[in-house]
């Protein structure tokens, strides 16, 4: 099989994979919901070809369908062709489809926490496709597989063979499942959000790996991502997808030089990016994608378009070929190629100018002071091998009232602990929590009760933090009951509609459950909860990583706007380092429950100090492919080690490129590198 | 993994001594005792100073905390103590009996296992299909119907088909295992019925949710058999509760076959139950309770040890 990497004398000819007009449909019981409707693409071999649209678009079961392994009976495809390889995957029997997939293609799935049998080892998962699909014995597949699991760079292969999925961290997990879609030399690899579960330096790891291994053994890739970034950094075309449609189809610098539909064009400007200046606001997709039991008639995109004329909502607009190799299902696509995007009104007239200078309070409202806290972790029954997790092992910072300082970090550094401790939710092991200069971590009773009232939280996953029993009103009311803030129950109900309509929903709304709510406006509803207190401080702990881009970008601007018009103060816990450019002032960048690097967020961005805030940056993907070939693409190595065992001196010289000698023995102390610019590194 | 073990037979002692003392004290505070049921019963006339001896010679005229303390001295050295009714150790009296309801408890245990398995994969996979309906019905059919009612009927039928009953006495497999099954399977198959039903609408359950997961996708990604993937990879993760509710049943066998021991007539450890209760005979209920409760914490201990070899994400240490 190896004579796949010598040149592809197939490529350029006919496609390896063709899907052509391929309609999925799902039977649920309130309806059939269309969601894949009329989806064609070529892939050529050896190419790296991405699939992208945020969730519920219909990325996901199209590739499923590809491999027909959509959930029975349920899913089923009513239409189209799945041409691989001259065949119609469509057509083949069941036994002769089981033949194609492992062995001619590969798939790699997202979440690689739960893609893999939890009862059986390693070797043998990867091992199984050899045996399905060819002559092998036991010797050979185990050969093979030593060989696979170095392929995919994971180190001590002998051992990692025997051992089982818990074992291996989310990282190498997934270099396992790569190793096991590569098994049998496939000629196409279909790969479901591979990194996205991930933290960002895995992530390029990751990537790096599947992008090497797809050139050097010659395979083409289906990438389906919401993350454009990778995208622009990775793929050869690209076809972005919205609400069970294609919305446009191009090559990857083409794409991003200039999208030829106005979605490309929200999608593109609400993520925050590194490389280009920070605006006052982001821009968005107002809107919601539309319900696929009842989408509307006409554009599916029409609803939420700024450039959307009468005929829009009428006629569904054709997929039509604007330039070599471009298409693009908008009415207005020619316009838009002829004139740009702002000349459509697509572009948002404030974009551009300098963000307004924000008035500090000089005085700080959290005062934090070589704050630890550390867990005892029992392991086995009885509390023979006690150990100590340091996850925040001596923190120090402060925030003044108005401002929003961001902590980042890889998971696993503390930043989510330190949240916790200043909610009280956690108890500090050492150190101080001053807000305004009473030591949190020494309140009870009632004072504590009133500085919770003042201290909120809004969480993460919107999915889990809302109790689903309980309608919006009752979520609302509740903090303020328990505060004794409105015993009344018309007021607090009527407070309810005030906090949605302050929140950008409805007050009607009150009357919902969470599961009535999309993702956008369950986190609005987190965010309401959070203000019904009427708080000074709020800890956002990783508050819009759950959303979708366009979703994610109305969130911060919310955060922001609320900031601006209630005095807020937030303390923003994220690991997406674009967003926290963009709504933080200041910057901790955190490590193995200890601080890296902290500074003014221009600062940090502009002249990062410290070797691992560098990488960090280094491996966030850039949305602009031209951009991205310039860039040095050396991913950090390695993982970050287990808290339980940290390494001796500085806890960053395990994966350090600059680390010497010293830094094995000293634990360098956070220093004034440059004017408030601070770092802990001895080589500064 | 033997320091684990030794930790575990150590933990039961405490749960024993608690046990023993709880069921002491509640047999003490039923009204009444053994020379009652012996002596006054059925027009009465025995006179009171045999009674009162009986008492003597029983104990029954010492302080509870004496007599709680020479039974519990005698459960350190290993004896039961000996029955007030029969005057034979009450481990003699388990023992003859504890081999039958043993075997039945196996038996049983085995036909459920070999139909719950098969019986609740299929229905999982042919879900709300007739076939699915068909293991439904018959599950269903074993939850609703009673153990006995069910023996009773066996019995009718192999009195009104073949004219022919099983055994009444009980004969070792060992001696003669044709004898020896022609009783016991009956009541095993009685008993088995039920505990197959509970055990394949579990099994049903947990393969539909495991066919859910994400791995099962994976299996079938890399184009393995689905025969394969319903046994490799879907079977092992779906066993686990089923292996909880299958050793509980065991656990509950053991003691718990009170009327079906009766229909059978079988001389098992139920029908012993129920006669020490009757009989008033405290030490002897003592013995039973003990035993019991040793089987449910013994079965425990070995569901716990089959999960870790089910699933190698539990590691005892």
């Amino acid at each position: 099989m190896s004579t796949a990497a010598a040149g592809n004398p197939g490529a350029g000819l006919s496609p390896l994979l063709s899907v052509e007009d391929l309609h999925v449909h799902f039977v649920t019981s309130r309806g059939v919901v269309r969601a894949v409707e009329g989806l064609s693409y070529d892939v050529r071999a050896g190419e790296m070809v991405a699939l992208v649209g945020e969730s519920g678009c219909g990325k996901s079961v199209s590739a499923l369908a590809v491999m027909r392994l959509l959930a029975k009976p349920a899913g089923r495809v009513v239409a189209g062709a799945v041409r691989f390889d001259g065949r119609d995957l469509l057509k083949l029997t069941e036994d002769q489809m089981r033949e194609v997939r492992g062995r001619d293609i590969g798939m790699i799935f997202q979440e690689p926490m739960t893609s893999l049998n939890p009862v059986l080892p390693i070797g043998f998962q990867i091992t199984e496709p050899l045996f399905m699909h060819q002559k092998i014995g036991a010797e050979a597949a185990r050969a093979r597989a030593l060989d696979l699991l170095r392929m995919v760079g994971i180190p001590d292969a002998e051992r990692r063979l025997e051992q089982y999925p818990h074992q291996f961290s989310g990282g190498m997990r997934q270099r396992a499942m790569i190793a096991i879609a590569l098994a049998c030399d496939p000629k196409l690899i279909i790969a479901d959000e591979p990194t996205t579960a991930l933290d960002v330096t895995i992530q390029a790891q990751i990537l790096e790996l599947m992008k090497e291994l797809s050139r050097r053994l010659g395979i083409a890739m289906v990438m389906i991502t919401h993350n454009l970034g990778v995208v622009a950094r990775y793929a050869d075309r690209v076809n972005v997808m919205y609400a069970a449609r294609l919305a446009e189809q191009a090559a990857a610098e083409a794409l991003f030089a200039r999208p030829l539909h106005p979605y490309t064009v929200g999608l593109l400007r609400s993520v925050p990016r590194l490389d280009q200046p920070r605006g006052p606001r982001l821009e968005t997709i107002e809107g919601l994608p539309p319900n696929l039991l009842a989408p509307p008639p006409g554009c599916r995109f029409a609803p939420r378009c700024a450039a959307k004329q009468p005929e829009c909502e009428q006629r569904v607009p054709p997929l039509d070929e604007i330039g070599p190799g471009r298409h693009s299902a908008c009415l207005r696509a020619a316009e838009l190629a002829s004139a740009g995007p702002q000349a459509l009104g697509l572009q948002d007239a404030e974009a551009g100018a300098a963000p307004p200078a924000k008035s500090l309070d000089p005085l700080p409202v959290i005062e934090v002071r070589g704050l630890k806290t550390h867990f005892d972790v029992t392991r086995g029954l009885v509390a023979a091998h006690r150990a100590v997790v340091k996850a925040v092992d001596g923190v120090s910072f402060e925030i003044r009232r108005g401002e929003t300082l961001g902590l980042v970090g890889e998971s696993g550094c503390g930043k989510t602990t330190i949240g916790r401790t200043l909610l009280r939710l956690e108890e500090a092991s050492a150190g101080e929590i001053l807000y305004r200069g009473t030591d949190l971590t020494r309140v009870n009773g009632a004072l504590l009760k009133d500085y919770r009232r003042r201290i909120q939280v809004i969480f993460q996953d919107p999915y889990s933090s809302l109790n689903p029993r309980m309608t919006v009103g009752e979520i609302l009311a509740e903090p303020m009951r328990v505060h004794g803030l409105q015993p009344d129950r018309r007021a607090a109900r009527a407070r309810a509609g005030e906090l949605l309509e302050q929140v950008g929903l409805y007050a009607y709304m009150a009357e919902r459950y969470p599961h009535e709510l999309s993702g956008g406006q369950r986190q609005r509803v987190g965010i309401a909860r959070a203000l019904a207190l009427e708080p000074e401080f709020i800890v956002c702990d990783e508050p819009v990583s759950a959303l979708d881009v366009s979703i994610q970008a109305q969130i911060i601007n919310l955060l922001e706007a609320l900031q601006q018009r209630l005095g807020l103060t937030y303390l923003f816990i994220a690991h997406d380092l674009a967003v926290v450019r963009h709504i933080c002032d200041r910057v901790a960048v955190m490590y193995l429950g200890k601080v890296m690097e902290i500074a003014d967020r221009d600062a940090l961005y502009a002249a990062p100090q410290h070797p691992y805030t560098q990488a960090l940056l280094d491996a966030v993907p850039i949305p602009d492919p031209r951009l991205e070939r310039e860039r040095s693409r050396v991913p950090l190595r390695g993982e970050i080690p287990s808290p339980l065992d940290p390494p001796q001196g500085c806890v960053f010289h395990t994966r350090c490129p600059l680390a010497e000698e010293r830094c094995r023995r000293e634990v360098p102390a956070l220093r004034e590198i440059r004017p408030l610019h601070f770092a802990a590194c001895v080589k500064l | 993994m033997l320091r684990y073990i030794l930790q575990r037979v150590a933990l039961m002692i405490p749960t024993l001594i608690g046990v023993a003392l709880l069921v002491f004290l509640m047999l003490r505070a039923m009204p009444g005792d053994i020379t009652d049921v012996m002596f006054r019963g059925e027009g009465g006339g025995v006179p009171e100073e045999l009674i009162v001896a009986e008492r003597q010679r029983l104990g029954l005229d010492q302080p509870i905390w004496v007599q709680f303390g020479k039974w519990f001295w005698g459960l350190l050295q290993g004896n039961l103590g000996v029955s007030m009714w029969t005057g034979q150790p009450v481990a003699y009296e388990i023992a003859i009996r504890l081999e039958l309801s043993l075997q039945v408890a196996v038996m049983a245990t085995l036909l459920a296992v070999l139909l719950a398995i098969p019986l609740g994969t299929l229905s999982a996979l042919y879900k709300d299909r007739w076939i699915d309906q068909a293991i439904r019905v018959f599950s269903i059919a074993g939850l609703a119907v009673p153990s006995f009612w069910l023996g009773m009927i066996i019995i009718l039928l192999l009195l009104t088909l073949f004219a022919w009953h099983p055994p009444l006495t009980f004969t070792r497999f060992t001696t003669d295992p044709v004898a020896n099954l022609s009783q016991l399977v009956w009541p095993a198959l009685a008993v088995g019925y039920r505990y197959s039903a509970v055990a394949t609408r579990m099994m049903r359950s947990t393969i539909l949710e495991v066919l859910q997961e994400d791995y099962i996708r994976t299996a079938r990604a890399k184009g393995v058999f689905e025969r394969l993937v319903i046994v490799r990879h879907a079977l092992r993760n779906a066993l686990l509760p089923v292996v909880t509710v299958i050793g509980l049943e065991f656990a509950f066998v053991i003691g718990g076959l009170v009327v079906t021991e009766q229909v059978f007539n079988l001389n098992g450890i139920g029908k012993l139950f129920v006669e020490a209760v009757t009989r008033g005979d405290n030490t002897l209920v003592q013995g039973l309770v003990l035993l019991v409760a040793t089987t449910f914490i013994l079965i425990n201990f070995a569901i716990d040890l089959m999960y870790a070899w089910l699933d190698p994400r539990i590691r005892y240490r």
